[in-house]
């Protein structure tokens, strides 16, 4: 996968999301939320072993309220799995890499 | 000794775990640092800290924590995403069982924090990420112009709270005793702020809501033994925090809580094994005792390394 990761917004994440071939991973955060800021780094490493099977989108919170709002999201770092445009796992908070590895091995 | 793998390893990459990084990595020792989600500990998620010394209009919990890792690393500090999984403490040669490999070293510094602790009352794990929360940073600004609850009555619970006026139109602060524990400062603060709701000599016993959303806490005045139902759009709790060890079955001596119990040179029970920071039982819990626990028990881990080497 190239160098970061997709910036999704409300208006694409139809698109880019729901109407995608492979799983997504959405990353919910902001520029506000430490532990958001901690975790992106971990979601590039896993977008560099993954990003063939799966695809790596993240959606700030602040600039699209509609996305978050419409999944319930009141905490951040919040990461959805969705396969075929139905939400299939939910990860809130920070976690350790290895428990992002098994949710994203049982998608597959 | 070359059939060890390291001096020193330290697990847990908080303020003190980076900061026994940084003297150990100055001391030239072979060492590495092993962190099993992401550096910064607890402080991450604090918006502003202002109480340590040297940034005298404070700082960004995040920045703050990225600056001891940049520091610590501008030494050479060998720092390892890995998780522990437990410990054998028996031969002086220590093995540390990761996820995927066995390690050993002749000295550990256990750094591994705490977490906070849940109040364990019916709707807590239910709407948690729902309204339930424990970092105001994180979620506080879901909660603009709503209602919302904090629980505690402790530094974090009174700063948090305080941050939570920002966004909330009302903060509830639900306290069990008929006064703060909070430092000075803070306590004015939130005892001048109009949005803040002290609501004394009270518990909560139940978060209650929809499928997916807080509406009420029942809190219940320890006192009076009276109950009343809060309407809130979401509940923080800050009531304190358990120390990360469940790795370390009953290698170590803990205290009551879990918390590991050390001398003034911040070793354990076993003899080259050290515990800093928020995992030891401190009297006071901040960043300034973490780092320094962190460089007491560095300096001890060398004085143990030249008895064993010499």
């Amino acid at each position: 996968m190239a160098d970061g990761i997709l910036e999704i917004n409300d208006s694409s994440f139809d698109g880019e999301v729901l109407q995608s071939e492979k799983p997504v991973l959405v990353d919910f955060w902001a520029p506000w939320c430490g532990p958001c800021k901690a975790i992106g780094p971990i979601i590039e490493d896993l977008s560099g072993t993954f990003g063939d099977k799966i695809k790596f989108v993240k959606c700030n919170v602040d600039d699209n309220p509609v996305t978050p709002n419409k999944y319930g999201i009141k905490s951040i770092p919040t990461l959805i799995f969705f396969d075929k445009g139905d939400l299939v796992n939910q990860i809130i908070g920070l976690v350790a890499k290895t428990q992002l590895e098994d949710a994203i091995n049982n998608l597959l | 000794m070359s059939e060890v793998d390291y001096d020193l390893v330290i697990i847990g990459g908080g303020p003190a775990g980076l900061t026994a990084g940084l003297y150990a990595a100055r001391a030239r020792l072979n060492v590495v640092l092993l962190e099993k989600a992401a550096l910064g500990g607890q402080v991450i998620v604090s918006d502003w800290v202002e109480n340590y010394p040297g940034f005298p209009e404070g700082l960004n919990g995040f920045e703050l924590m990225q600056r001891m890792a940049d520091q610590a690393k501008r030494f050479g500090l060998t720092i390892e995403t890995n998780e522990v999984v437990s410990l054998d403490l028996a031969e002086p040669i220590k093995k540390i069982h990761l996820n995927d490999k066995t390690v050993t070293a002749h000295t550990i510094i256990l750094a591994t924090g705490a977490s906070p602790k849940k109040l364990g009352i019916p709707g807590e794990d239910m709407f948690s990420g729902k309204g339930v929360s424990f970092c105001a940073t994180c979620d506080g600004p879901f909660f603009k112009d709503r209602v919302v609850a904090a629980v505690g009555g402790g530094d974090t619970a009174v700063k948090e709270s305080l941050f939570l006026t920002k966004f909330a139109k009302k903060v509830y602060l639900i306290h069990r005793r008929d006064e703060l524990r909070a430092t000075k400062i803070l306590q004015e603060r939130a005892l001048e702020n109009d949005k803040i709701e002290l609501i004394w000599d009270s518990v909560v016993t139940s978060i209650n809501g929809g499928l997916t959303d807080v509406e009420s806490l029942t809190v219940k005045n320890v006192k009076t033994q009276e109950t009343q139902t809060l309407s809130v759009d979401g509940c923080f709790i800050w009531v304190g925090t358990d120390p990360t060890t469940k790795f370390l079955g009953d290698t170590i001596h803990v205290d009551k809580s879990g918390f590991i119990i050390v001398d003034l040179s911040m070793e354990t029970s076993v003899s080259g094994v050290y515990a800093a920071g928020d995992v030891r039982n401190p009297l006071c819990r901040q960043i300034v005792t973490a780092v320094g626990d962190a460089a007491t028990a560095v300096y001890s881990a060398e004085n143990y390394l030249e008895k064993i080497t010499k």
